[in-house]
């Protein structure tokens, strides 16, 4: 396997050469070292990344799915334009409350706007976006001319806020900073936690958690509160898909944060543990063995007799729904390989679902993940601090003087670490066979050279290399937006997934590809029927 | 749906709402497609690329190639001149295309990258050849990339050999490659020998034959642009995508060109096939008789399922001004028509065709979907035509609705289908009398549920 990754590398121009076979690996686990990957670095011009950038990550996946505040581009069109709609976080409200998820707000900075300056045309917006739609919170987001003219959109947040007497806030997440969509999360979490979260005063339950790093793409946020709130949680906010400025304001009154995507929104869950002393686990809601085990993890934080009861109770009742309905998709897709290639923690999660159903990945790789969601949190402190991710602003929180608390005695945490993710995960190298391969950035070439060698039956991935995947005779499934499908989170996801997947290698037109008169020998015309 | 939207119009000079255009670059990378064995390339901010690829490939559902120059902040600030070199070598040697067609992003404009000179420092392989073109963001919009990518075709590949090939050149504009397709069929009926540039036909609708290509079969090729400069004359449909190519290649050729309307409807396709027919001395086949027959003669015995009814366009201008035509020419009345391409031309051109048709309509370019659903709420429209943006006020004024151009990502087949000539007018006639149909049908109480329409 080495050998033939090798000749496939073998074909770039030196330098390119040199800079990818760092960025993949072929997992091996009885080495003295554990393995280790390049990975959040910049993307060599030229080479067909799949990458996004800051923009995308701030405002396209972080803040674009809260549905009640006006989150207002500053630039040209283009980027507001392509981040409308286009996520799939799906949003519910009640009778009465702000959705603003439909809307696209831009300012369309034109040339004058760029060679004169953006911020009267901003402070215009601004005006325009309070007065049409009475938002209890603006957010600005700036696009990569913006910061190169020196728009200074945070003073534009702070004058608004005293002027209209609402929440303003603004993100400076141009697309050129950092290398990937990473860096934008990191800016949205920042700027969350510095103006947002802390600020409110509602009173919460007994089992009260948030859920971090769930953006609701097609209703995965749905079907999770749903087993949650079954089993008697209360969730006080979730970030950020189907979630509220107002739930967030009030996340530090929760006792425990589940962190989902643990990529997009580590930073919060540790700015948090900083500021207010809340733990969190590492949860993944992709399949069911992953689902069970993160309720049964957060059950055992929590260590309450009724709630251990009641989720057992509520894992049962689910599987026993979901569990027949799963073995009959798995009579299609036993014995099937995949390669994966999504996130910064979906190549991760899915790898559990489609071991349910009985699919074994050979390879995956993450879009804009860092060398701790490949190896492992506990490599953090040797991860270098390069140019790139140093110009992304590492706050470091104090204690709160009136919220900070600590919830388990220290033998208690050291015991419970030992048994459950606390403040923790794990790479996704570890849970990978030997003989897999492990490729950060896949990028164009690389792709059609993995699926010409390894011939996976499913090729998961998103919109721009799936048509790829299936011209040459590959099905394939968009993890970004599920292919307009889902939920496939939670126990009734893993359904809808298993069919999804069963559907997809069992359309009829993949065995019509060759037409009969390339495979059957010519025949001499005789106008006889 | 769309809550928030009051009913009151409110004067905006800071804020869009819902965008009906985007911008340049994604426009200059659909073009750059419709050359054979091209490579896009983006020059700014790999989101740039991302998302333009995105929005394509959910448009067309097939691969988009494109590569991009991958600033960071570093580049932001020193310029992008090593990027741009960089980019270059990799994607000759890894991607091998015949030609790179360079577009820049707000990002490499607002710094002020000098690609020629870029271009000039860099060694072009033997036989490869480089375009460039400018494409800022904050100027104009997806039409506007468009029709400078063609531009810069001209500039940099036509040329005037004083070989005079006899053919026809044919700037499509920006539609789908089932129009440029029904176009140069039509073309071959009137036996006339084109160039069609740009031509996504065979690149963006490339069949599933079980292996990837990279360059697809379509797409024009390097030395039918560069032949370009030795056609008789040109044919630019739509003013607004084709126009500033076609006079290009007049100053820079002297091939004289004729701008028309892209050929939506039967006025506009006439003309298109008159051009030819006067330019070339051929006379129209009896097919293309057949054809105009035929859509005439739908279009006057179903009549009576849509005359009169009023409808609400939006979209790209040189679509919108071949569709108005064609909607008014079937009885109906273009109420409202919004583009977000700035423009005077375009309005200027529909006030026209309501003065001539006696018709009180609305007409606006540089505007958004907010405007429009706010004119709707005013005063509601039978019918709503437009891209899938337009899908929300539909839902949220429960108008019945017609997905016709750009771009369409919540349905399939249509990039396949042509909207222009006689049968793209049939094709028309089918989509908004159904559409009005199925809403009669669906609203029917069960004694007037009809068997006969």
């Amino acid at each position: 396997m080495k050998q033939k990754v090798d000749r496939i590398l073998e074909s770039y121009p030196g330098s390119v050469y040199k800079n990818r076979k760092e960025h993949i690996l072929v997992k091996k686990s009885n080495t003295e070292e554990p393995q280790v990957i390049t990975a959040n670095t910049r993307v060599i011009p030229g080479i067909m990344t799949q990458r996004g950038c800051c923009y995308a990550g701030c405002k396209g996946v972080v803040l674009g799915p809260l549905k009640d505040a006006v989150v207002l581009t500053h630039g040209p069109v283009g980027c507001g334009y392509y981040s409308w709609g286009t996520r799939r976080n799906k949003g519910r409200i009640a009778e009465g409350e702000d959705n603003f998820l439909n809307y696209c707000f831009t300012t369309d900075m034109q040339e004058g706007d760029i060679v004169f300056g953006g911020m009267k045309k901003l402070r215009q917006a601004v005006k325009e976006a309070i007065e049409i739609f009475k938002p209890s919170t603006l957010m600005i987001c700036s696009t990569c001319p913006v910061g190169l003219i020196g728009d200074d959109i945070n003073a534009v947040a702070v004058e608004s806020e005293q002027l209209y007497g609402i929440k303003v806030l603004a993100f400076s997440c141009e697309g050129y900073k950092g290398v990937s969509q990473s860096a934008g999360h990191h800016i949205a979490n920042n700027g969350l936690i510095k103006h947002l979260i802390g600020t409110g005063d509602g009173v919460v339950g007994k089992y009260s958690i948030n859920i971090l790093g769930e953006y609701n793409i097609g209703g995965d946020g749905f079907e999770i509160e749903r087993i949650f709130k079954k089993i008697g949680y209360e969730i006080v906010s979730v970030m950020t898909g189907n979630g509220t400025v107002e739930g967030m304001r009030n996340a530090h009154k929760a006792s425990l944060n589940l962190l989902q995507c643990h990529r997009s929104v580590n930073y919060i869950a540790e700015m948090m543990k900083a500021r207010y002393g809340m733990d969190w686990i590492k949860v993944n809601f992709i399949g069911l063995k992953a689902m069970v085990k993160s309720l049964r993890d957060t059950a055992k934080y929590f260590d309450d007799p009724q709630l251990t009861a009641r989720t057992e109770a509520v894992i049962e009742e689910e599987l026993a729904e979901v569990i027949p309905k799963l073995e009959h998709f798995k009579t299609i897709t036993q014995g099937k390989t995949a390669a994966l290639y999504v996130g910064g923690s979906r190549a991760h999660h899915y790898q559990y679902l489609f071991k349910d159903i009985g699919v074994e990945t050979i390879l995956a790789g993450y879009e804009f993940a860092h060398r701790d969601d490949y190896e492992g949190r506990e490599v953090l402190p040797n991860i270098k601090v390069d140019a790139d991710s140093k110009n992304i602003e590492n706050l470091v929180l104090e204690p709160d003087p009136e919220y900070y608390r600590i919830t388990l005695s220290k033998e208690r945490y050291e015991a419970l670490a030992r048994e459950i993710p606390l403040n923790s995960y794990s790479g996704m190298i570890k849970d990978m066979q030997d003989g897999s391969i492990v490729v950060d950035d896949l990028n164009h070439f690389e792709t059609e050279e993995f699926l010409k060698y390894l011939k996976p039956d499913i090729f998961c991935s998103g919109i721009k290399d799936k048509y790829v995947s299936h011209k040459a005779g590959i099905f394939s499934k968009q993890l970004h937006s599920y292919d307009y499908s889902g939920p496939y989170a939670g126990f009734n996801g893993a359904v809808n997934f298993a069919r999804d997947i069963a559907l997809g290698l069992t359309a009829p037109a993949w065995k019509m590809v060759n037409p009969p008169w390339k495979t059957e020998p010519a025949i001499e015309g005789t106008f006889g029927i | 749906m769309l809550n928030a939207t009051p009913k009151e119009y409110v004067k905006r000079s800071g804020l869009v709402i819902n965008p009906a255009k985007t911008c340049q670059p994604v426009g200059a990378m659909y073009a750059a497609l419709g050359i054979h064995r091209c490579m896009p390339h983006s020059h700014g901010s790999q989101g740039c690329c991302s998302y333009h690829r995105t929005f394509l490939t959910r448009n067309f559902r097939d691969p988009v190639m494109a590569s991009t120059s991958s600033f960071t902040e570093g580049t932001a600030v020193f310029g992008g001149g090593a990027n741009l070199k960089t980019s270059i070598k990799n994607i000759f040697s890894i991607y091998d295309p015949d030609i790179i067609a360079i577009h820049t992003t707000c990002l490499s404009e607002t710094i002020g990258d000098d690609i020629p000179t870029y271009i000039a420092q860099t060694q072009i392989p033997e036989g490869k050849t480089i375009i460039h073109v400018n494409t800022p963001s904050y100027v104009g919009s997806h039409v506007t990339g468009f029709s400078n990518m063609v531009k810069g075709m001209v500039k940099y590949l036509c040329t005037n050999s004083k070989n005079p090939n006899g053919k026809l050149n044919i700037i499509p504009g920006f539609v789908n490659p089932g129009d440029m397709r029904e176009i140069k069929r039509i073309m071959k009926l009137l036996d006339m020998e084109i160039i069609m540039f740009p031509d996504t036909s065979g690149v963006l609708d490339a069949p599933m034959t079980g292996r990837f290509e990279m360059y697809p079969a379509g797409g024009a090729k390097v030395e039918d642009i560069r032949d370009a400069g030795n056609s008789i004359s040109t044919l630019a449909l739509g003013y607004f995508a084709s126009a500033d190519g076609a006079n290009e290649l007049e100053k820079k050729c002297k091939v004289p060109c004729k701008i028309l309307k892209t050929p939506i409807g039967i006025k506009a396709t006439d003309d298109m096939i008159m051009a030819v027919s006067r330019a070339a001395g051929k006379a129209v086949p009896y097919e293309l008789e057949e054809e105009r027959g035929q859509l005439l003669d739908i279009i006057l015995d179903s009549q009576h399922q849509y005359q009169g009814k009023t409808v609400a366009l939006t979209g790209d201008p040189d679509f919108l001004i071949g569709l108005t035509e064609f909607i008014l020419s079937m009885g109906m009345i273009p109420q409202y028509v919004l583009t977000g391409t700035p423009g005077e031309y375009f309005e200027k051109e529909i006030n026209m065709m309501f003065k001539e048709a006696g018709v009180e309509g609305k007409v606006k370019a540089a505007g958004d979907l907010f405007t429009l659903h706010q004119w709707m709420k005013e005063n509601p429209v039978d019918l709503l035509i437009g891209g899938t943006h337009s899908k929300f006020i539909a839902k949220a004024e429960d108008v019945p609705f017609v997905r016709l151009g750009f771009p369409i990502l919540d349905r399939s087949v249509h990039s396949y289908m042509p909207i222009t000539g006689y049968r793209g007018g049939m094709r028309i006639v089918e989509l908004i009398s159904g559409a009005l149909l199925d809403r009669r049908d669906r609203d029917a109480a069960d004694e007037d549920l009809e068997m006969l329409l």
